[in-house]
């Protein structure tokens, strides 16, 4: 029957919305003020400015995903432990602080990290030395930390629920120890899990310039910071169209490598 | 034994970790004095003035009819999509999956600027319009995956049995297709009405400059200061999706998935 006919509007709008608006993202970024092709604002990149800003936050949403896989990991292992009468509800738990709006978690941050925040009020009161991390990149990773860690766990614990016991038994009756057991068959078996949570936490930590902008005051500048800039204020769509599409290419990598190890999206954690 | 005392010391960090920022805005929304950084007593005066705060109530509204229509525009286009998905060739139809999934897995950022972008060049005028179809794109993904697991686990003769027994096309999705969806369109819209509700970064770049949504709001006031009204309204939102969460899980389930 018509059912070519019945996907016109969800094409149509994929193509207005979707492709167009990326095609118009390497529009501006290939062209320069007078439309003429140019390749400037890719190699704008190569700038101390630009490059120093792509390299700090290559460098923080790394430290940030690698503390995250080690939080989530062991986190996803107990909750599936626990009885099945539990789960959903402790799942819950970790999504429910998404319902607060992010930016007040992240200002929240501000105010328990703040130099006279309560944390440092704690601490002066136990006698301890002050934190000093407010406005300094350790505050950006423990933001993109605290955002995104459940982007972690869920797709971690949606591939091992589905791990069947029997074969965690029978490597156990075969002789192997715990140690082996997890390093042959589980950790193999969660690989899915591990690279799907890695791209939903490595994306958004790479691109945001919230987290940086209210945990690191104006001193830490990451590359979204630079582009959300190039657009709101200095006005140069070109500029920041250039340095999106080097961003891109660093997403684009991470799908690649997603889509190789997860055909079946069974680890989609949503 | 120990191993279970550990594993409960572990979750109960984490969950600190998680709860502590909810906790002191929850705190904060309490807070006589304007300041976040000062204790200035116990007050429940926010509570009361938030109702009377005009710019919040506005930005509130924004927010619930932006997440509201676009949730209910994704859904009604998502499940078109699947359907029709359904008769595609395979070929077609993984290209199709991959157009859905871009805005899922591109950088909000990028989404954001390639939309503002186009906007511009269609001559659109920012504002309520620009964001509600900003938010209807990033939210068909959502939609889609939610309702395709269904869509698999349909049994097609069904769908060929009520037409062989006089049903018309119409009456065959509506009558015998579209109640093994329903769970999966609810979902995919439960799940869109969040992520708009939540929605910044995107938002930030389509929006005009008289129209803000909470999100909006609260990133303009981050650096002049945040009107203490706003920390009870979230505690409020948090609050009764607590209350709404507790209930669905408390109330029997009908099925396992």
């Amino acid at each position: 029957m018509n059912k070519k006919l019945l996907s016109a509007p969800f094409l149509f709008w994929s193509a207005l919305f979707i492709i167009i608006p990326l095609c118009m993202v390497f529009y501006y970024g290939l062209t320069d003020q007078t439309g003429a092709f140019t390749l400037e604002n890719i190699k704008a990149i190569a700038t101390p400015e630009h490059s120093k800003a792509l390299w700090e936050a290559i460098k923080l949403s790394v430290i940030s995903t690698v503390i995250c896989f080690f939080l989530a990991y062991p986190l996803a292992m107990i909750l599936t432990g626990m009885s099945t009468s539990k789960n959903s509800l402790i799942v819950l738990i970790f999504i429910l602080p998404m319902w607060m709006n992010f930016l007040l978690r992240t200002m929240a941050w501000q105010t328990l990290l703040e130099k006279t925040g309560v944390i440092n009020g704690i601490l002066s009161a136990l006698h301890l030395p002050a934190l000093k991390i407010i406005n300094t990149p350790s505050a950006i990773v423990l933001g993109m930390v605290y955002n995104f860690l459940p982007f972690m766990v869920l797709p971690i614990y949606n591939v091992l629920v589905k791990i069947d016991p029997n074969v965690v038994n029978a490597a156990r009756d075969l002789g192997a120890n715990s140690v082996q057991t997890f390093l042959k068959i589980t950790l193999p078996l969660s690989v899915p899990g591990i690279i799907s949570g890695i791209t939903m936490v490595f994306v958004p930590a790479l691109t945001t310039f919230v987290i940086s902008k209210i945990l690191g005051g104006s001193k830490v500048l990451l590359i979204g910071n630079v582009i959300e800039q190039e657009f709101t204020q200095t006005g140069n769509w070109h500029l920041g169209s250039g340095l999106s599409i080097v961003l891109m290419l660093f997403i684009i990598f991470n799908m690649v490598i997603s889509a190789v190890t997860d055909k079946d999206g069974e680890a989609n954690a949503l | 034994m120990m191993r279970n005392i550990a594993k409960k010391i572990y979750i109960l960090l984490i969950l600190f970790f998680l709860y502590a920022p909810i906790v002191t805005l929850i705190v904060l929304s309490f807070n006589k004095s304007k300041t976040r950084s000062k204790w200035g007593g116990f007050t429940v005066k926010w509570y009361g003035s938030l109702f009377e705060n005009e710019a919040i109530m506005q930005a509130l509204w924004n927010t619930l009819l932006i997440a509201f229509l676009s949730a209910a525009f994704a859904t009604i286009i998502g499940t078109i999509a699947c359907v029709s998905m359904q008769g595609m060739k395979k070929h077609f139809r993984t290209i199709c999956l991959g157009i859905t999934n871009i805005p899922m897995l591109n950088a909000e950022i990028v989404t954001g600027i390639s939309l503002m972008l186009l906007f511009i060049s269609l001559g659109i005028k920012f504002g309520f319009l620009t964001i509600l179809m900003a938010h209807i794109t990033f939210n068909i993904p959502y939609v889609i995956l939610s309702i395709l697991p269904r869509m698999k686990q349909l049994n097609p003769s069904t769908y060929e049995a009520a037409l062989d027994l006089g049903a018309s096309h119409i009456q065959a999705f509506f009558k015998v297709v579209f109640p093994d969806l329903l769970p999966g369109i609810l979902s995919g819209f439960l799940m869109a009405f969040t992520m708009s509700l939540d929605d910044f970064i995107i938002t930030h770049f389509t929006k005009g400059p008289g129209i803000d949504t909470l999100s909006t709001k609260i990133y303009t006031e981050v650096k002049k200061g945040i009107k203490p009204e706003m920390y009870a309204l979230s505690s409020l939102i948090f609050v009764s999706v607590l209350i709404l969460l507790l209930l669905v899980n408390y109330t029997p389930k009908k099925k396992k998935n």
